[in-house]
């Protein structure tokens, strides 16, 4: 009827917008930081800080002046950047660099800045070794840098030492912010088969195969979804999973849009649109109340991990063709503190570690903000990482661990992070010992199907 | 620059007067209109055209927000291209 659009449809997207939560979870500027490598610190860091200050300067400016004239909110803006492990490999000037990057992100306005990053996922350098000792400390004592690292990927296998490395350096962050739940812990992420797009947190870093400077937005929606379902309550899963794709492909549309304008208005490349449907803390924004309207009594009920492969592959459907380039990590988040039914799940006991993991396989990303007790041994973690990994590699996709040893608390008690990072209660853990799997060492050669030249 | 004006809310004597003289006022054209009551409530979208206008897109949202508070409703300005967007390939 107006310009081909009917009053319906205008008022669906009003709606989407206004009622059911649908934003723009993060605009995220990548920036290469590799023209900053120098031999002294602190000249590397001046670097850094001006790289990111000049390249991403109109970021925020930017994303307001979309948000206004599209009428959608763009709920973060962060940027990405080179891996540090390799950025200050020359210098070892690690924690200079990531003052000035938390210097940086507060200068120019944005929420966080990932990229505190090493690959090891065949093997680390010696500088890359003094790197991952630094990440502790790095988390402590800035606000806004996260940190990640890829310790396995299908080509390469799992890097165990890397493993029980990471494990300690998840307690060794927790400890240092005991008196904030271990809030450093919820800013470092370890991955399996990490993806060089990745526009979320804390796992976003800007990889070597990028351009100097490229946005990459994800995407949110989860309200939208259940909503669309919440019309079919008797129709069979073929009708729930188009209703997901068609969903999905306009919630993706919308990231594309605001990707180009972004692009374009910042004179970046257009990167990719992450599909992910990501939740937040807010009732009516999360993916447990998508799998429930499909059909459980709660998340975590048998039958959880199929729904979820649906949703998750519905949505892939469904976005792809809705978006020039897909990327990043694509896939239903399912991070315990940050989604309203994954907490009040958790909290009653439906929903477990080990039925979280079971649902890891089938979507994206991993053990995702999880609480755990503080007095969880180093290679417990590790151990939960090396499940993680194996998950990933043999099945080619990416996993990941956040987990917060929350020190001082236990099973039954409540973590706060704040903000978008949300509650988590702390969940049971199993406390059978790994070690010595852990102290093994060594690495998980590639799997069979890894050989495909 | 095309773009789609909506009014939602409680129905009441003098909406389209009010937001049609604003627009007018501002140098927007008005290229169609739809309005309805739906449950209960009153609907309008509107299609228009800024390429005359003499404000800016914020100052013309802004002060179609402040018109929509006078009257109770809820109205906002989105530039055509989210729509078309989401929902034409």
């Amino acid at each position: 009827m107006m310009n081909n659009l009917g009053r319906r449809e205008i008022l669906e997207t009003i709606g989407m917008i206004g009622e059911h939560h649908l934003d723009i979870r993060t605009v995220t500027m990548g920036i290469s930081l590799t023209d900053c490598i120098t031999d002294s610190a602190a000249i590397t860091a001046e670097k850094v800080y001006d790289k990111v200050t000049s390249s991403a300067k109109n970021l925020v400016a930017v994303a307001g002046e979309i948000s206004a004239i599209y009428g959608i909110p763009i709920v973060n803006k962060r940027v990405s950047v080179t891996p540090i492990g390799i950025v200050g490999a020359s210098s070892g000037g690690f924690l200079e660099i990531a003052r000035a990057l938390d210097r940086a992100a507060a200068d120019i306005g944005i929420d966080f800045i990932g990229g505190y990053t090493a690959l090891v996922q065949k093997g680390a350098t010696a500088a890359e070794e003094r790197f991952m000792d630094t990440i502790p400390e790095a988390l402590s004592t800035t606000a806004k840098v996260c940190s990640s690292l890829n310790v396995a990927s299908t080509r390469a296998g799992i890097n165990m030492d890397a493993v029980s490395r990471a494990g300690r350096l998840i307690k060794e962050a927790a400890y240092l912010t005991r008196d904030r739940d271990g809030i450093a812990a919820a800013k470092f992420v370890v991955f399996a088969n990490a993806v060089e797009d990745n526009p979320f947190m804390a796992g976003a870093f800007h990889g070597t195969g990028e351009a100097d400077k490229v946005i990459n937005v994800g995407v949110s929606g989860p309200g939208v979804v259940k909503t669309a379902l919440e019309a079919i309550p008797d129709g069979d899963l073929s009708e729930v999973g188009e209703t997901i794709k068609r969903t999905a492909f306009k919630i993706t549309r919308v990231g594309q849009l605001v990707a180009k304008e972004a692009a374009r208005r910042l004179n970046a490349s257009f990167g990719i649109v992450d599909l992910s449907l990501a939740p937040t803390p807010a009732v009516g924004d999360s993916v447990a109340d998508i799998l429930e309207e499909i059909g459980l009594g709660s998340v975590g009920a048998p039958g959880t991990t199929a729904a979820l492969m649906m949703l998750n592959d519905a949505v892939k459907k469904g976005g792809i063709m809705a978006s020039q380039h897909v990327g990043g990590l694509s896939g239903a988040f399912i991070p315990v503190s940050e989604d309203a039914g994954m907490i009040r799940a958790a909290a009653s006991g439906a929903l477990t570690i080990e039925k979280l993991e079971a649902m890891t396989a089938v979507c994206s990303v991993g053990l995702d903000m999880i609480a755990v007790p503080g007095d969880t041994p180093a290679e417990t973690i590790s151990a939960v990482i090396a499940d993680e990994a194996a998950i990933g590699v043999a099945n080619g996709k990416t996993t990941a661990v956040r987990l917060i040893p929350v020190y001082g608390k236990t099973v039954g008690d409540v973590a706060e992070f704040g903000g978008l990072l949300g509650t988590a209660p702390v969940m049971r853990i199993n406390t059978l010992s790994p070690l010595k799997l852990i102290s093994r060492g060594g690495r998980v050669a590639a799997p069979i199907h890894a050989n495909k030249n | 620059m095309k773009a789609f004006l909506t009014v939602i809310g409680k129905d009441k004597v003098g909406i389209i007067a009010a937001v049609s003289g604003l627009l007018a006022a501002s140098g927007v054209n008005i290229e169609d209109i739809s309005q309805t009551i739906m449950q209960g409530m009153f609907t309008m979208v509107m299609a228009v055209d800024l390429g005359g206008a003499d404000k800016d897109f914020a100052a013309l949202g802004a002060g179609l927000k402040k018109c929509g508070e006078d009257l109770g409703v809820e109205i906002s300005l989105r530039h055509a291209d989210i729509f078309n967007a989401m929902h034409k390939i």
